[in-house]
Parts: structure tokens; C-alpha cells; sequence
């Protein structure tokens, strides 16, 4: 068997880090490391796997690739797992990497373990936690086909180095132009400053004490200070303020950075379940018995129109 | 066109969840229709306003408690509903495979789904249903066009927006910002009542994953609160980020 396989995210050569997360955590396995890169142009990423020990790195190229697309991206993964037979495959759990994994599992009729917080892969035995509920509760899960299939969070694995030896495989090209069934006619993309919030090392967010769009000003002039993502209650985007791509929480996004800020966010339950697992937590609502402080590790009872843009003077010295 | 809307009954998502016997607890929860499954029950209404589709159809697979999922959908202005009777323990392959049998007869011009379930976070099984059936898929949608055979659709992607077109039938999955679901009216609720559901085993299918434990997160407590003059609060505030979170200011 042959180890364990990391699927790269990438869009036009740009890596997500969440590949290299993988990447460290199944060196920890013991076994053979490999990257797998399915794209146009993309042999070049190659020594980038080998920083994090990929042991080996399988490039696949060509314009049925060009462009993340589900049917052609299946069928090649899944006849270089008959050929190859991994003992593991990882994915992002990003929109593209669950959409590629659940339809991969499917076709092999494998079980699959999505949004994973832990894994631990053994002689072909894959365990992973999996936070439920958003995050209010946890499910300790084994894949029990093979190969194991899992999608990993992003931010759960710490980046280690380790010099692998990076070896580019070639493997047939499996897919055609007949496999392709979506077209993709439009890929806008978002022109942000700001990181992703599933991948901000600190997210600043804002609630109904923002009161409306000039609160969220006030607010993002400090995510913009401390290089954060901005992420908001869903108080603030039901009002239109935010995208609903910026919510944080049950139904939104769940986030994990090492610093959270809520801003006028008074801590409903829905909420707590999206950024509860974040390093620190800072709050500040100028309700005092409002949940958040429960959940706060530093927590100041003020307006935020008053605190944050002398936070912002503060942090600047 | 026959639209067909997979529903999943989801705990509440203001819901404390708790174990009882090493499983999660559902005493005094209320269930609801999965937020994201509500987006595309709607969806599916639209489309019916609109006179694109012509009947709407929903299935859920769960216990009996999910029949109250299928008339809440009914309410809102499905035309009938299927419950696919199947243990709520089922896992994502289990459910795919009962939700496809159950799809398969029905013969849908377009099969809509929420993308994830507010419970389980799994995000899998519409794609799986779409395998099984050989049909096109396209998830975490924002917008949807139905022309000429077609369906193009809006959705979120990793890093933007992304316009996809799929020949149908295909299965397509609601992002929650599609649309603002209706509240059922009174009517609905009444017409509900007699709208025809129609109850079926699930088709058996093995389990792909295995449950070995539940637990609860390690509760988070409470730190420092202070309640002092803004300039005083910030000093102190701005000093912890500095000096214990150890954050970089751009």
C-alpha cells in the first residue's frame, strides 16, 4: 500500500496552506508521504510538496485540468487510486475539495469523513475527529473502507518542515473531455486585502451593537490594523451590513484563529458554535451579563464606538 | 418540470446539545427543517411561481418525526411529499443511497438540496446522490437560471464567485443566502394537512463509517472582564493583544 496522499489545493499555482497542514500531519504517520497536483502547468509547484516531506509528488497536467472541474477531477483520481492503491486520501475541506471528495467516495463507494479536526492514520485504519453542531459537539469517526477518505479543516495542523524527496510521478491521464459535465462560464474573483476567514490567523468581527454600516467601519479599521479577516454575526448580516460569506457561526462559517475580536456581539449560542475553538477570544459589548463574556478570555463591557478606535491608537504606539 | 427538494430534519440551531448515555440527547429539542434545505424548498417554490416547474416534491429520510419536516415543506407550498423511513443513525452513504432509490422513481427534471446539514456538517450527500444517479452536480449555489435544458447557476466558490452551467436533470445544493424562505401561512398549514405523503423503506445499503465516540468540547471559561473608562479599557486591551495574544499591528 502505498501511504498517504495529500490532494493540492491550488488555483492558478497558488497553494492553499491547508496543503502543507496535510502535508505535516502525514509525515506523523510513519508512512510514505505523497502530494497529488492536478492542474495545467503545475510540475513546477513540485519542490514546494518536498518542504513538507512529500516523498513522492504525482503530477497530473492538461486542459481538461485547467479549471476545477468535478467529473474530470474524479475519474482521474479514481483510476489512480485503483492503480496506485493509497492507504489514505486527504482533501481541503474547501467548497471544491468536499464537492471532489464526496463524488470520489461515492464512485468508490468509500466512506468519507468530512471537515475533520484530528485524524489518525494507521495500518489502513483512519480515525478522525469531527466537530458536529458546528462545533457543540464531537464525533470521533472511523472510515472503515479503503481507501480512507477525509477532508481536513484548515488551521487544525501545525506547519512542520521536512525534507522529502519530492519525486515526480506521472501517472496516466484517465479523464476526457467527456467526463466534464459543468462549464464553467464566469469565475469572479473576490478582491479582498483581507485573508479568508478559515484561514485568518485573527478575525475581527461585528454585531448588532455595530448598529449599521458605520459601526462596521469602526470595526474593520482595526481588522485592518491587526491584518485580519473580517467575519460577522448573522445580527449583521440579516441587516445587509455584511456578505453572508463574512458570517461566522452555525449557519455560516466556523473559524479557528488564534485571535478572535467580537465586536458588539452579544454571544448567541448559534454563534459561540462558529468561533468558540479560537486560541484567544476578546469581546467587547457594552451589555455585561451578554454570553460572549462567558466564552471571552479578555472581555471589556463598553461601546465598541468608543473602545475600538482607541484600541486602534493604542495598538499603533 | 417535476423539481424534487431533499429535506433533512435538523435539531434547532439555537440548541444546547448534550449527552445522555454517550449519544447526543435530542429531550426537549426542537427539530426543524434544515436551514439549508428550507433555501431550497423555496428555490423550488420560486420556480414553481414562475411557471417553471410544475409540481414540487420533497423527500426526507429520517424516522417518523421527519414527516413533521415534510409538512412544514408542504406548508410552504410543496405539492407532495415522500418520507423515506431510514434510522437517524444512517451514515452519509446509507443516506445517499435511500435518498437516490427513492429520487430514481420519481424521474425529477431537477433534484435541489441544502448543501450541508446543520447537524452533522457533513456537506456530502447530494454529491453522492448525483454519483448514484450519473447526474450533474453543482453545490453551494446562490442563484439559479433554468433555460434551453440548462440550469446555470450562481454559487460560492473558494476565493469568489463562480457561474457554472449544467445540462439537467443535475443536483444542485443551496448556499443559506439563496434566498429568504417563507414562513408557512395559515392556509399552508391547512392545506398541508391533506397533501399526499407517501412513505417508503430505505433501500439497504452498508454503512461506510463508523461512530466510536461522542463527546463534548472542554467548556471554555470565562477570563479577565473589566467595566473602566474607554481609554483605560483600551490601554488594557491593546496591552493583552501586545504582550499575551502577541499580535503584529500592520
Amino acid at each position: 500500500m502505498a501511504g498517504t496522499w495529500v490532494f493540492v489545493e491550488q488555483r492558478d499555482g497558488n497553494i492553499r496552506k491547508v496543503t502543507y497542514e496535510m502535508l505535516s500531519k502525514a509525515k506523523s504517520f510513519g508512512d510514505e508521504v505523497s502530494a497529488v497536483v492536478i492542474g495545467n502547468n503545475v510540475e513546477g509547484l513540485a519542490p514546494e510538496f518536498a518542504k513538507y516531506g512529500a516523498d513522492k509528488v504525482y503530477v497530473v497536467e492538461g486542459d481538461v485540468f485547467a479549471n476545477y472541474n468535478t467529473g474530470a477531477y474524479v475519474a482521474q483520481l479514481a483510476a489512480m487510486i485503483n492503480e496506485f492503491s493509497p492507504n489514505a486520501v486527504l482533501f481541503a475541506h474547501t467548497f471544491n475539495g468536499r464537492d471532489l471528495a464526496s463524488r470520489l467516495a461515492q464512485k468508490l463507494e468509500a466512506g468519507l469523513a468530512t471537515d475533520a479536526i484530528n485524524a489518525e492514520i494507521s495500518a489502513g485504519k483512519g480515525v478522525f475527529t469531527r466537530a458536529i453542531y458546528a462545533g457543540k459537539a464531537l464525533s470521533k469517526v472511523e472510515v472503515t473502507t479503503s481507501p480512507v477518505l477525509a477532508t481536513i479543516r484548515a488551521g487544525v495542523f501545525e506547519l512542520a518542515e521536512a525534507a522529502g524527496a519530492g519525486a515526480v510521478v506521472k501517472p496516466a491521464i484517465a479523464a476526457t473531455d467527456a467526463d466534464v459535465y459543468q462549464t464553467v462560464k464566469d469565475f469572479v474573483v473576490t478582491v479582498s486585502s483581507r485573508p479568508e476567514l478559515n484561514e485568518a490567523e485573527v478575525v475581527v468581527s461585528g454585531g448588532r451593537g455595530c448598529k449599521g454600516p458605520e459601526g462596521i467601519k469602526v470595526v474593520e479599521q482595526l481588522a485592518d490594523l491587526l491584518g485580519a479577516a473580517l467575519g460577522g454575526s448573522r445580527a449583521s448580516i440579516d441587516s445587509g451590513w455584511l456578505g453572508h460569506e463574512l458570517q461566522v457561526g452555525q449557519t455560516g462559517k466556523v473559524v479557528n484563529p488564534n485571535l478572535y475580536v467580537a465586536c458588539g456581539i452579544s454571544g448567541a449560542i448559534q454563534h459561540l458554535a462558529g468561533m468558540s475553538s479560537s486560541k484567544f477570544i476578546a469581546a467587547i459589548n457594552t451589555d455585561t451579563e451578554a454570553p460572549i463574556f462567558n466564552v471571552a478570555d479578555f472581555g471589556v463591557v463598553g461601546d465598541l464606538f468608543k473602545v475600538v478606535p482607541l484600541l486602534c491608537d493604542e495598538l499603533k504606539k | 418540470m417535476k423539481v424534487l427538494v431533499c429535506v433533512k430534519q435538523t435539531f434547532d440551531t439555537e440548541a444546547k446539545i448534550e449527552l445522555k448515555d454517550g449519544k447526543i440527547s435530542d429531550a426537549g429539542i426542537n427539530l426543524i427543517i434544515n436551514p439549508y434545505d428550507e433555501v431550497a424548498v423555496e428555490g423550488a417554490i420560486q420556480l414553481k411561481e414562475k411557471n417553471i416547474a410544475t409540481e414540487v416534491v420533497v423527500v426526507s429520510a429520517g424516522s417518523d418525526k421527519a414527516m413533521d419536516t415534510i409538512r412544514t415543506a408542504l406548508a410552504m407550498g410543496a405539492d407532495r411529499g415522500i418520507l423515506v423511513k431510514q434510522d437517524s443513525a444512517a451514515d452519509e452513504y446509507q443516506r445517499a443511497v435511500a435518498l437516490a432509490e427513492a429520487i430514481k422513481a420519481e424521474n425529477p427534471d431537477l433534484i435541489l438540496a441544502g448543501h450541508v446539514a446543520a447537524d452533522d456538517g457533513s456537506s456530502q450527500v447530494p454529491t453522492r446522490v448525483a454519483e448514484i444517479l450519473g447526474l450533474p452536480n453543482v453545490n453551494v449555489i446562490t442563484n439559479i437560471e433554468i433555460a434551453g435544458g440548462k440550469a446555470t447557476c450562481t454559487s460560492e466558490a473558494d476565493g469568489g464567485t463562480q457561474v457554472t452551467e449544467v445540462s439537467i436533470p443535475a443536483v444542485i445544493s443551496s448556499q443559506v443566502s439563496w434566498n429568504e424562505p417563507r414562513y408557512p401561512s395559515m392556509k399552508g398549514i391547512m392545506q398541508a394537512k391533506k397533501k399526499p405523503v407517501a412513505t417508503v423503506d430505505a433501500a439497504a445499503a452498508d454503512a461506510k463509517v463508523k461512530i466510536i465516540e461522542l463527546a463534548l468540547p472542554a467548556a471554555k471559561t470565562a477570563g479577565i472582564k473589566i467595566e473602566e473608562d474607554p481609554d483605560v479599557a483600551a490601554v488594557k486591551l491593546g496591552d493583552w493583544m501586545k504582550n499575551t495574544v502577541k499580535v503584529e499591528v500592520k
